[in-house]
């Protein structure tokens, strides 16, 4: 496939490997933010390829494991209200909440359906007048303008029976708390490919201006991946922090501005809880006023009790950096992607999925 | 989730577009990039194009990597050959 293939040339990687040894001087760690990154760095082993003094972190970019246990039981009553359909990505369904998953509530008789996109959740508002249609709004900047823009077409079309739970999350405020927790020391980050392509390379000044560390945007192919590495490497050798685009053909540095324009005219700045960051200021969208008839939050306020998040699970400490998986004791054990207990299992994102199924790990 | 793949826009009918994937056909909304034209390969994200893919970049970058891998092998005298790089992208 093009723009795929080429840029997965072993000969041009062990190139590039090389490169990468032939620099680093001294024990550095990398995060990758994007649980996309981290299934692409297993998937081709690029752990164990690189020198042992480059290490690389998971991070908390995966929009459905950070997504909080109460927002999951919130959806999860939403979906149990009579005459409700609720959609949503495939990966959502599976997560255990504090008392089971939108799975077990399909399985007791709520109507939740998995979609591919949210133009699919506006389809099947439009096939069932009768119901209250309601997507289950998960991601971070690469999928709130999609999310957007279907309801800027739900209102277009007068599609009134379609409503958004937004539970989306802005990626540069979790960056920002992460590294203001100074649990765990980093000498770069890997920008997130496709949440760059929206909010730009630019959006990530910050990291050398206010932290002093280097961020290479990457995309999701193995060369992509070494070359941001080998950008971070070079930066942090020469103590020189800057943001370094190492994927041009999908991001400039002042993002797609239409995509932007169409998530501000929808959405609007608000906290949001995250799995293991808590509460963090400004880092989450909430559906402004003038589309509150779209807002599944207003529309549905559903109780629910207090959440509870399984005792052994350690996807919180995962998701800071703190923790690798294999650190959890469930993991592999009580917590596989069959009989998953927490969302680093069971997303196609998470970190404790990649390291389960291309770990290479005996358990 | 952040998963985006390379789509051919082979037509657009309004804010709608033909792409293909792989072999397989999809109609995609265009709606986030108004810009895309007929033949241009864009980033396909549940069902959205999210941007299309710079052609000039995505050759330039596969140059550079074959010109600092050539230049490291010089370097450290690892002497491995570069071919199978050229011509792609």
């Amino acid at each position: 496939m093009k723009y795929v293939d080429e840029y997965r040339a072993p000969e041009l990687a062990r190139k590039l490997l090389a490169s990468i040894e032939a620099r680093s001087t001294r024990p550095v760690r990398f995060m990758e933010f994007c649980g996309g990154h981290t299934h692409a760095i297993f998937r081709h082993g690029l752990r164990q390829m690189l020198p042992p003094t480059v290490q690389l972190r998971s991070g908390p970019g995966c929009p459905v494991c950070v997504t909080s246990d109460a927002d999951i039981d919130r959806a999860i009553a939403t979906a149990t209200l009579p005459g409700v359909i609720l959609t949503t990505f495939g990966d959502m369904i599976k997560v255990p909440g504090s008392d089971g998953s939108l799975q077990t509530a399909k399985a007791e008789g709520a109507d939740v359906r998995i979609v591919y996109s949210t133009l699919d959740a506006l389809q099947i508002a439009r096939d069932n007048p009768e119901n209250e249609v309601v997507f289950l709004g998960i991601g971070f900047e690469t999928t709130a303008p999609t999310v957007a823009a279907s309801i800027l077409e739900a209102s277009a079309t007068e599609v009134d029976n379609f409503r958004v739970l937004s539970l989306h999350k802005l990626t540069p405020p979790a960056t920002c708390a992460l590294l203001d927790a100074g649990e765990v020391r980093l000498d770069g980050i890997i920008g997130p490919g496709h949440v760059t392509t929206i909010i730009g390379s630019a959006a990530w000044e910050f990291l050398p201006r206010d932290y002093g560390v280097p961020c290479a945007v990457a995309g999701f192919e193995p060369l992509d991946i070494l070359e941001a590495v080998s950008a971070l490497v070079e930066m942090s050798e020469a103590g020189e922090p800057a943001v370094v685009n190492s994927y041009t053909r999908g991001v400039h540095p002042e993002g797609n501005r239409t995509a932007q324009g169409v998530m501000a005219r929808v959405f609007e700045v608000a906290d949001a809880e995250w799995r293991g960051l808590g509460r963090v200021p400004a880092s989450g969208l909430a559906i402004r006023q003038a589309y509150a008839p779209f807002d599944a939050a207003l529309a549905f306020p559903v109780k629910t009790g207090p959440a509870r998040e399984h005792p052994g699970c350690r996807c919180g400490d995962v998701l800071r950096g703190t923790a690798e998986p294999t650190d959890c004791p469930l993991f592999g054990r009580a917590c596989t992607p069959v009989r998953p207990v927490g969302p680093c299992m069971v997303s196609a994102e998470g970190a404790c999925a990649a390291w389960y199924q291309y770990g290479g790990i005996l358990v | 989730m952040c998963l985006a793949i390379p789509a051919l826009i082979r037509t657009i009918d309004g804010n709608s577009g033909l792409v293909e994937i792989g072999g397989i056909e999809r109609t995609v909304s265009l709606a986030l990039t108004p810009e895309a034209q007929v033949g241009d390969y864009v980033l396909l994200h549940t069902g959205f194009a999210i941007n299309v893919l710079d052609a000039e970049e995505a050759h330039e970058t596969l140059r550079l990597l074959s010109e600092l891998a050539e230049f490291i092998a010089e370097e450290t005298g690892t002497g491995l050959a570069v071919e199978g790089t050229q011509g792609t992208g």
